[in-house]
């Protein structure tokens, strides 16, 4: 793998790459910086958890636990936790708020742990700056990387006020307990606020993460509460600050004519009609991308302007000759059947067992059926828009972002200032689902201010996004399955073949890699004793993205449909079928797949038994329904959680249907914040319902033929389901819960459509009608 | 010279009258509670009350709006404590937030022009406007405890 893909990966793909890619947390060193960097602000205690493992992890945790005065090499804490004079708790967030909660969530460890009043708490959102460690948010890590980190930064504190009592009282630590952003001393009654106490604690030395004391769960104040999120009033009032909402002085407004291909090129254009539009200023022709894509600019003709409407208006009346380039032979028809014709065929063998052909030929059936699943769009409701503003001295960058440190050497690049000139803002994204992890938008910006010479904020329109997007993959599928006489699956055989995300880093890049087949392909958790998963190759004509749950949504779909067929040609009941094909509990050594076990996380088939349990008792499974109904089920194992889903059907008689209930349930260990877990799982299923209605995005000549919500469309009020949320009550080391929920819905839907109609469905979407 | 109120200030606007109430909204007057989401009134991000009716504003020229009164998310409640924006805080309906105003919006017009509607007519008044992390189930909450009274 190159350089350039290490430094690039898509954040699912960073902890697995976590050898490869020094951006590894091994190590949470904590330690008090009051007194070196904050002294002189007098009687203010401020924390910093490093949650970086550079080469100067060693040092820095040496240093802490030595009691470091602060001598040495300079050392900038990752995550802040200030207690002011007045007792306020300011906890900075540094990982993308795009609506999962996380700025919200991780904080409220952090208060959780150091018992501080939620009410005083004030969260504060970072910086993209690599002091902070990894900020790529996406394949639902979040919680992951940080649980453990945040609680432990969160103690320390507790712990230094426990102290602080104990000192103020002249009383023995061991009676002196943390409340509720008090400390109280038990024997005598005694309570003092952590405002009375932070001088005295701010003077303390932070004690080693090996002497903490984390609390038990049933002293947990906030972990598995629900907490409602930090910016809720500002957005019921419109306060809430999005990507467009930057406003600077002397700030122009840009819009983009982008080719209409990938790798397309300007041929000529003609700008007199766009500069007669009022209010337009400059016309500015962007460079070319070049292959790999990566998170560059597409390259166009950018129109600048003193307001957003000038310069979209301008834009569509600039007349452009187009060079497609290679990528205009790009055919969504015509690639189907390459990638039909691919999974047709022998692939590369990435997972083995047994061995298929002999259980085939043994078989008293062999079952075979072929999957489909089309491009998609992430189709957040924030269409990209960046603001820059370039200088000589520097550059500042304000964007929705959820990696904002790849922005920075993109900038640097562009604007030939070292690194620690360049700043970027991160606002909240107006939802992102994958898509804002690349700032192509941002790197426009960023060219845009410098040529302008002024603060550029670049606004995307729908149709831009639709069209100029990064696009969830583009799927076939073949499974086989064995069957003996007494109607045992002795084989299963699983073909695939779609462009890879990794073709955006490396051009040449044409199959599926370990991280993609990683997500449900590889993990097949099944009981069979031959098991085959092959991987075909075709070349990608779009920039592939990762959108929320990435390759699981159509591997899920492919692998749990095919098992619903399954149980039909054995006669069983589908929920039985499943059981029985998930076998005995056991544990998968992921690292017979070329992936990673990760600590804290092992895979057990018994979770993924347990969640689908819990879904066929919640929703009823095998109750008497009303006629046209059908009920399905499906099973998902994914960014290390465990989601099962059953979905009620209602067919009418003209072929239309809708989902009248769902329950979805998750084993994703100790739920961090219930409220936003069970709103994503709500949300999980409203994406899943739309993807099986609607999801479909599509070439002709390299051009994607949708351009807005009329045929790009996505679920609309009225269309939801009643949708029950359950989770497994344990206390297990917390794992995602962004995307886990996402791929049993749409297989759970089809399996319910074959239940009511008798129907199989093996492309998506199936459409408003069956 | 267009001359038009908005949350009950007067406001002119002399650029061109083609240019939707949005942009002057959100470039103009920095009211950005406003949202930009498909500039072709198709979901709903940009709703505003024009004359006490829900509009979407990346449609609505200028020219269309004088001598129009016209009322943003920042202008509902000058408290911002109108009853559906308690009840969308007390249900935590909102995930990213983007679609949120416009939501609340288009709510509003639908409960001043009919305060106790049924299931049907609050599909019909809200269909037109999308979020996309989902939350319409709590949505069809928020809107059912303000006409319910509960709040």
């Amino acid at each position: 793998m190159s350089r350039h893909v290490q430094n690039l990966a898509p954040p699912f793909a960073r902890k697995a790459l976590a050898a490869e890619v020094s951006r590894g947390v091994d190590q949470a060193v904590v330690r008090n910086v009051s007194r070196r960097d904050f002294l002189k602000a007098g009687g203010v205690l401020v924390v910093g958890v490093s949650l970086y493992a550079s080469g100067a992890a060693g040092t820095v945790a040496k240093a802490a636990t030595s009691g470091d005065s602060g001598q040495g090499d300079p050392w900038t804490p990752d995550v802040y936790v200030t207690v002011e004079a007045d007792g306020t708790v300011r906890i900075i967030s540094h990982r993308c708020e795009m609506g999962q909660g996380i700025k919200t969530s991780l904080p409220a460890v952090v208060a959780d742990e150091m018992e501080a009043d939620w009410s005083r708490v004030v969260v504060e959102q970072a910086t993209g700056d690599k002091k902070y460690g990894d900020q790529s948010t996406g394949g639902s890590l979040s919680v992951i990387t940080f649980y453990q980190r945040m609680r432990e930064a969160g103690a320390s504190v507790r712990a230094m006020f426990e102290q602080a009592g104990a000192q103020y009282w002249q009383v023995d630590v061991a009676d002196c307990r943390a409340e509720n952003h008090r400390v109280v001393h038990g024997p005598s009654g005694k309570s003092a606020d952590f405002a009375e106490l932070v001088q005295i604690a701010s003077a303390l030395t932070v004690p080693a993460t090996d002497q903490l004391k984390l609390k038990t769960p049933e002293q947990y104040r906030y972990i598995g509460k629900e907490l409602h999120s930090v910016d809720l009033e500002d957005i019921v009032q419109g306060k809430a600050v999005y990507g467009a909402d930057v406003r600077l002085p002397g700030m122009k407004y840009a819009a983009i004519a982008r080719p209409p291909v990938v790798l397309g090129k300007v041929k000529s254009f003609n700008a007199d009609k766009a500069k007669a539009v009022a209010g337009v200023e400059r016309v500015v022709e962007l460079p070319a991308a070049q292959a790999p894509v990566a998170y560059k600019s597409l390259g166009g003709v950018a129109v600048i302007a003193n307001n957003s409407w000038a310069a979209l208006k301008a834009r569509d009346l600039l007349e452009i000759e187009w060079d497609d380039g290679p990528n205009a032979d790009y055919n969504s028809k015509a690639f189907k059947e390459e990638l039909l014709k691919a999974v047709r065929q022998p692939g590369e063998a990435v997972r083995n067992e047994g061995d298929f052909d002999a259980a085939a030929a043994a078989a008293d059936q062999v079952l075979e059926a072929e999957y489909y699943a089309p491009h998609l769009n992430h189709m957040m409701m924030e269409p990209p828009a960046a603001t820059a503003s370039v200088t000589a001295e520097g550059c500042e960058i304000w964007a929705p972002t959820q990696d904002p440190q790849s922005l920075i050497p993109m900038a640097a690049e562009v604007t030939g200032l070292p690194p620690e000139k360049i700043r970027v803002n991160m606002t909240l994204c107006g939802g992102a689902f994958g898509r804002k992890g690349k700032g192509d938008y941002v790197d426009e910006a960023v060219r845009l201010s410098k040529e302008v010479g002024a603060p550029v904020r670049v606004q995307w329109s729908r149709e831009d996004e639709v069209r100029h997007g990064y696009y969830h993959t583009v799927s076939a599928q073949h499974l086989a399955a064995a069957l003996d006489d007494k109607g045992q699956v002795t084989g299963w055989r699983h073909r695939l073949a779609y462009p890879t995300i990794f073709s955006i880093f490396n051009p040449e890049a044409t199959s599926p890699q370990t991280l993609e087949l990683g997500l449900g392909a590889l993990t097949l958790p099944y009981a069979i004793d031959s098991i085959r998963l092959e991987k075909g190759g075709v070349p990608a004509k779009v920039r592939i993205g990762w959108l929320r749950s990435v390759c699981a949504i159509f591997q899920s779909f492919g692998i749990n449909v095919f098992t619903d067929e399954i149980a039909r040609a054995r006669g069983k009941d589908p929920l039985e079928n499943l059981l029985e094909l998930l076998g005995p509990d056991r544990t998968i050594d992921l690292t017979s797949f070329g992936m990673e076990n990760k600590e804290g996380h092992p895979f057990e088939t018994g979770r993924l038994r347990g969640v689908v349990e819990l879904a066929a008792e919640k929703g009823g499974w095998g109750r008497e329904l009303p006629a046209g109904h059908g009920l399905g089920i499906a099973a998902q194992y994914s960014f290390d959680s465990y989601a099962a889903s059953v979905v009620e059907v209602a067919v009418s008689e003209d072929g239309s249907w809708s989902v009248p209930r769902v329950v979805m349930t998750v084993d994703c260990g100790q739920v961090v914040n219930l409220d936003r877990a069970v709103a994503q799982q709500e949300g999980a299923a409203i994406m899943g319902l739309g993807f099986v209605r609607h999801g479909r995005i599509t070439a002709k000549d390299g051009r994607i033929e949708q351009g807005n919500f009329n045929n790009a469309r996505v679920m609309r009020y009225g269309e939801h389901p009643k949708t029950e949320v359950h989770f497994v009550q344990n206390h297990l080391a917390p794992s995602g819960i962004g995307e886990p929920g996402v791929p049993p819905f749409a297989p759970a839907l089809a399996n319910a459509i074959f239940a009511a109609t008798g129907k199989r469905f093996r492309e998506l979407p199936i459409g408003s009608k069956v | 010279m267009i001359e038009l109120k908005i949350n009950g200030e007067s406001r002119q606007f002399d650029g061109d009258g083609d240019m939707p109430l949005l942009w002057f909204l959100r470039d103009e007057l920095a009211l950005t509670g406003t949202k930009y989401g498909c500039g072709k009134g198709l979901c709903g991000s940009c709703t505003v009350h024009l004359n006490g009716q829900a509009v979407r504003s990346c449609v609505i020229t200028m020219s269309a709006v004088s001598g129009s009164e016209v009322t943003t998310i920042e202008g509902l409640d000058a408290e911002g404590r109108h009853p559906l924006q308690i009840a969308w805080a007390k249900h935590d309906v909102p995930q990213c937030g983007y679609c949120q105003a416009g939501q609340i919006m288009q709510a509003a017009s639908l409960l001043a022009n009919n305060p106790k509607p049924d299931g049907e007519s609050i599909s019909d008044a809200m269909r037109g406007v999308i979020c996309r992390c989902g939350t319409y189930q709590r949505i069809e909450s928020a809107i059912k405890s303000v006409a319910g009274g509960e709040a």
